[in-house]
């Protein structure tokens, strides 16, 4: 069982003892702590279970790779889930939960998965989906829908606040362990602008934690010292920007770097934000990312007590805690004896180092020897025994099948694999890696890096993170890689002698199955990644099936697809597969890696970009009042506009009944400010506008309006409105409110990329007007008394527009109807529109008028047969399925969409058209339902033959009528469609015209 | 995240100041217009590994549309250019040759 140890620990402070809670149970530990190691001082060995097969799990890391020790932390709305036990800093009052089991972490229902694995191979979802439905339903689902998904959802609005930085620096230097303070101080003294960051809250990396085994020194001293001094030489540069708890999440174009720094985790009650997004640009990037140690594949390889030999040394040194009384190291490389060295000197028992290289270790291997430690060379672990716990371990030759040559009681794994640089950083944005033959592992490929805009190489590895193993080596290449990085900002370096004494190291060899002869029994049980439960027998499973790129195995047995992204498993699953197939490993290749590093929170990635300050409200000059006159708000893009003004007991539908009554009968207002407005000014404006107006613009004369259509140059309607010519050069286009930006944006492309030698300018002035719609039959009657003007229908018709007073204010009247009534839209200065309001309320008061909301906007335009951009079309209706041929011109040669409509399938007269809508009993169709036809089509659905667009009750003929575009739908008057609704009823509609209300338009042009 | 050049307000910015707009020196087929070169002109478009012509505008500054020359390989970039133009300019050609002797995009090298 693992437990603190009595004395040691690095990075605990003994004298600060802090409780939490794990499962409810209280717990206790040390400031300096990370919850995993605490938990592990605490004799928590199993930390969760598995997310597929649900078996017992515990920490097999220290730090960010870690798979298994994933915790829902905090309550309420500070819960959050799948967070690292090993990046977790204990604080007192910290509360954790694990993961992934039913009812219990002891006794877990869902581990009946396990005894069922062989039922989940490779590829188990893509195969459930083929399988008959009915074992679907009944036999896989309730299975899957248990195991899916890692953690918990929070069930409250997150409670903390969060923000973003941003950088910009000469240099950013990843990583602060040896190679990244030397890089940085480097940079610092040659006097870049310079930000160093390191994840964790220390300096320094692993290099201190090894000398403690091994007794390395630099430049004579110890190697804290080294750190201690280049950290303290870094706070006196001014020009050095340094922070811990602070990760590289990715690196992308152009030396663009987001930062992850982590304010509070470790302190909640500290005020501020908990979490910050930098973005970073930087001239130059050393990553200095250090290297990630790997398991090996043997079987029993995940059940708690079996650690990463590098995590079982951290836990001893750093922290002081023991993860078991007898340690079995088992390793292919030179390094893993620096634990065994570790758990002796902590007065700790290792049975016996099992090395599986032939020819046994180097330097280490004897130091290990000299302290009293059994060695044993070419042997293998066949297995580990123990259920949720290490019991011992089987030992054999790692050159055979597993054929038992001794049993050793033992009650912790310390495995190593061999080490991985951290390359995620170099790679994200292009930089590609090369093969190491000698330290099986892949590294950086210098001479193929990331490219900056200028063509320069803008990320350098440095370190272990660029293949620099030995403490010397990693020095040494620290300064050369940073010496080149600092160049090529034109900095210089000053020679800094750093002489490092450390043991030699020996190769290691690659071992990627132990032993290497493994049953089918053994492979079952030798995890590569141990997030998502895959196993060697799975990629091996993969390869017989067929799958030979490493991207598309990745995604059948889902290696690597867990929220590590394979930190541990990716190398150890690339060599399975590449054996599997017979190729070397750099001809299989790497999958790709992508930013975040490790993932990052949701709330840094918003930033305080929640709530009201999500993005901008765009309000009318009149908004206020229609707040303080209860409107019912509905958002209209970034606007907001008055759906309906409910009275008091009203409901809303009531309150648009009233509202179009009122209007229908005497007269409405209409907040109309949002209607995109833009000016087309020039003397090529009205060619302009015959090209992007499908009908004739040019033609129109100053004072009068004329409504018009555009298209993609694909064909489809983007866009309607009314354009009115203000003089011989200028015209005033409106557009829908959504597509002010968008078409003014259109008309800016056409004009300055095809069309640029027309004198032609626009300019968007949705915001600079207040429009006001006054609709109905005493619409002139009351504007006339705010007006000394004419505002007769002979000086001003139907489809014209005039410059008049109105209670002293200087106005534009159009005369445009979207609601078939006598209507009047007046535009004023935005400053002026609530006085306009005001006084246009005054005015009517003696007709009752009163503001209408969009419903009854859309509503009034329906019961006319009026199409909505948004509604009728979808991005692939053309104006000839709404019947509006009369709006395309025939007596221009092009305009855009002209061309488009005269392919063969915007022709075709089966294209389904607009007609009206109209149910038998008078109820209101479901929106978007669709009208079957007779007979299935080849998945064995019914046929359709047209569906619903508009659909709304209609007080003034109160009824139900809708829109829809329906196959010969003009042609077919009266027939009777069948519209299936989702709850298993049918509404039955005649095909009408789609003009429903006034349809000579008299009221309109009085 | 790119750094391009507005070449009309002369400003290196980040891309977020931009707006895409796909490939540049597109020749507009109107009515009249075989289906063929209709059908080129709305819908193929080049997809190079390495030289590539794009038009960019600069949405959130002066609102001006331009040409980029980069490499979709390695993202450096060649030169940007007025977007009023029916081919690049011999200095952009020069800029390209430097870095990519050889290179043809289109019927341009
Ligand atoms: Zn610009």
């Amino acid at each position: 069982m693992s437990t603190r140890l009595s004395t040691g620990g690095r990075l605990i402070d003994r004298t600060k003892p802090m409780s939490y809670t794990f499962n409810g149970k209280r717990m206790k530990g040390f400031a300096g702590d990370t919850l995993a190691s605490a938990l592990l001082a605490g004799g928590q060995m199993m930390m969760g279970r598995s997310f597929k097969y649900h078996r017992p799990r515990g920490v097999v890391a220290s730090g960010a790779e870690e798979p298994n020790a994933l915790v829902g932390l905090g309550q309420g709305a500070a819960f959050e889930p799948n967070q690292r036990a090993t990046t977790t800093e204990l604080f007192d009052g910290l509360s954790a939960t694990s993961q992934n089991h039913w009812p219990s972490l002891e006794f877990d229902v869902g581990a009946i998965n396990n005894r069922l694995a062989r039922f989940f191979p490779a590829g188990f979802y893509y195969k459930t989906f083929m399988f008959p439905r009915v074992a679907w339903k009944k036999l896989y689902e309730p299975i899957v829908r248990q195991s899916a998904g890692l953690g918990a959802v929070p069930k409250e609005r997150d409670g903390d606040t969060y923000e973003h930085f941003y950088g910009f620096f000469d240099l950013v230097v990843v990583g602060g362990g040896i190679s990244g303070l030397i890089a940085a101080r480097a940079a610092g003294r040659a006097g870049l602008r310079v930000l160093l960051m390191e994840q964790t809250a220390h300096w320094g990396g692993r290099a201190p934690v090894d000398a403690a085994a091994d007794g390395a020194t630099v430049n004579d001293a110890p190697v804290d010292k080294l750190v201690e001094e280049i950290v303290a030489d870094l706070a006196t540069m001014p020009n050095v920007t340094t922070r811990l708890r602070m990760m590289a999440a990715g690196v992308y174009d152009h030396g663009y770097v987001l930062g992850y720094e982590r304010l509070t985790d470790h302190a909640p009650e500290a005020p501020g934000p908990r979490h910050r997004l930098w973005r970073i640009r930087a001239g130059q990037i050393v990553t200095a990312t250090g290297a990630i140690e790997r398991p090996l594949s043997f079987a029993g390889n995940d059940i708690p007590g079996v650690m990463l030999a590098s995590a079982t040394r951290d836990y001893i040194v750093n922290y002081g805690v023991s993860p078991g009384d007898r340690v079995v190291v088992v390793t292919n490389n030179d390094d893993a004896y620096r634990t065994a060295i570790a758990v002796k000197k902590a007065g700790l028992d290792v049975p016996i180092i099992v090395d599986a290289r032939a020819a046994g270790g180097g330097a280490l291997a004897q130091a290990a020897r000299d302290l009293g430690i059994r060695v044993e060379n070419g042997r293998a672990i066949a297995k580990v025994h123990g259920k949720k716990q290490v019991e011992g371990v089987s030992i054999c030759a790692q050159a055979g099948e597993g054929g038992v040559l001794e049993e050793i009681a033992c009650d912790a794994v310390a495995m190593s694999g061999g080490w991985s640089p951290v390359v995620h950083l170099w790679s994200h944005c292009g930089g590609k890696l090369t093969w190491d033959e000698a330290q099986a592992h892949f590294r950086p490929d210098v001479h193929n890096s990331p490219k900056g805009d200028a063509g320069e190489t803008f990320v350098t590895p440095a370190g272990a993170a660029n293949g620099a193993m030995q403490l010397g080596d990693v020095i040494a290449d620290a300064g050369e890689m940073a010496g080149r990085a600092i160049a090529a900002l034109g900095g210089t370096v000053r020679a800094e002698p750093v002489t490092a004494s450390a043991p030699d190291e020996v190769p290691m060899q690659p071992v990627w199955l132990m032993p290497q002869g493994a049953g089918p029994k053994l492979r079952m049980k030798a995890w590569l990644d141990y997030q998502n439960d895959v196993k060697v027998s799975d990629v091996q499973l993969a390869a017989r099936e067929g799958y030979e790129s490493v991207e598309h195995t990745k995604r059948y047995t889902t290696l690597g697809m867990a929220t590590d992204q394979g930190k541990l498993s990716n190398i150890n699953g690339l060599a399975i597969l590449s054996d599997a197939l017979g190729q070397p490993i750099p001809q299989t290749g790497t999958t790709t890696f992508r930013p975040p590093y490790t993932p990052i929170s949701m709330g840094a990635i918003a930033g305080t970009a929640r709530g009201a300050a999500f993005q901008p409200l765009r309000r009318t000059p009149m908004h206020s009042w229609h707040e303080e006159n209860n409107a019912h708000w509905e958002p209209v893009g970034q606007w907001r506009r008055p759906y309906c003004y409910p009275r008091t007991g009203e409901s809303h539908a009531e309150a648009v009944s009233r509202e179009i009554n009122q209007t229908r009968s005497s007269v409405g207002l209409l907040d109309a400010s949002t209607l995109g407005k833009i000016i087309v000014k020039g003397p090529d404006a009205g060619r302009f506008l015959d090209m992007l107006y499908t009908n004739m613009m040019s033609t129109l004369k100053p004072g009068k309006c004329r409504y018009g259509l555009m298209c993609s140059e694909n064909g489809f309607l983007i866009d309607d409105g009314v354009v009115a010519r203000l003089d011989e050069e200028t015209f005033l286009c409106h557009t829908t409110t959504g597509g002010a930006e968008s078409i003014h944006a259109h008309m800016e492309e056409w004009l300055q990329t095809e069309w640029w030698d027309w004198k032609v300018y626009t300019a968007n002035v949705t915001e600079q007007w207040a429009q006001i719609a006054v609709v109905g039959p005493k619409a002139r009657a009351v504007l006339q008394t705010l007006s000394d003007d004419d505002l007769s229908a002979e000086t001003l018709p139907f489809m014209a527009w005039k410059e008049v007073t109105l209670a002293g204010i200087k106005a534009r009247v159009f005369r445009i109807s979207f609601s078939g009534e006598l209507s009047f839209e007046v535009a004023v200065p935005a400053g002026q529109g609530m006085a306009l309001w005001l006084a246009l309320l005054d005015a009517g008061a003696e007709h009752g008028i009163m503001p209408y909301g969009t419903e009854a906007l859309h509503v009034m335009r329906a019961e006319k047969g009026f199409i909505m951009i948004g509604d009728e079309t979808d991005g692939t209706v053309i104006p000839q399925d709404l019947n509006l041929h009369w709006a395309l011109s025939k007596k221009k040669d092009d305009y855009l969409g002209k061309r488009a409509q005269q392919r063969s399938h915007m022709a075709d007269p089966n294209r389904w058209k607009l007609v009206g809508l109209e149910t038998l009993d008078g109820s209101v169709l479901p929106d978007g339902a669709y009208a079957v036809a007779e007979g299935v089509n080849e998945n064995g659905q019914k046929r359709t033959q047209g569906r619903v667009t508009s659909t709304y009750h209609s007080p003034t003929l109160n009824r139900g009528i809708a829109m829809g575009l329906v196959l010969h739908g003009p042609d077919r008057m009266g027939e009777v469609l069948e519209f299936p609704g989702t709850d298993g009823t049918v509404s039955k509609a005649r095909i009408v015209d789609p003009v429903f209300y006034d349809k000579d338009g008299e009221k309109q042009n009085v | 995240m790119l750094i391009l050049e507005c070449p009309y307000c002369g400003v290196k910015a980040e891309e977020t100041e931009f707006h895409a707009g796909g490939e540049a020196h597109i020749k507009r087929f109107g009515p009249g217009s075989s289906d063929a070169d209709f059908e080129g002109y709305l819908f193929n478009r080049e997809n190079p590994k390495g030289v590539h012509f794009e038009r960019w505008r600069h949405a959130n500054g002066c609102g001006k549309w331009f040409h980029v020359v980069r490499c979709t390989m390695t993202l450096e970039v060649f030169g940007s250019y007025s977007a009023q133009v029916s081919e690049p300019p011999q200095e952009i050609r020069d800029a390209i040759t430097a870095k990519r002797p050889g290179w043809c995009w289109r019927d341009f090298a």
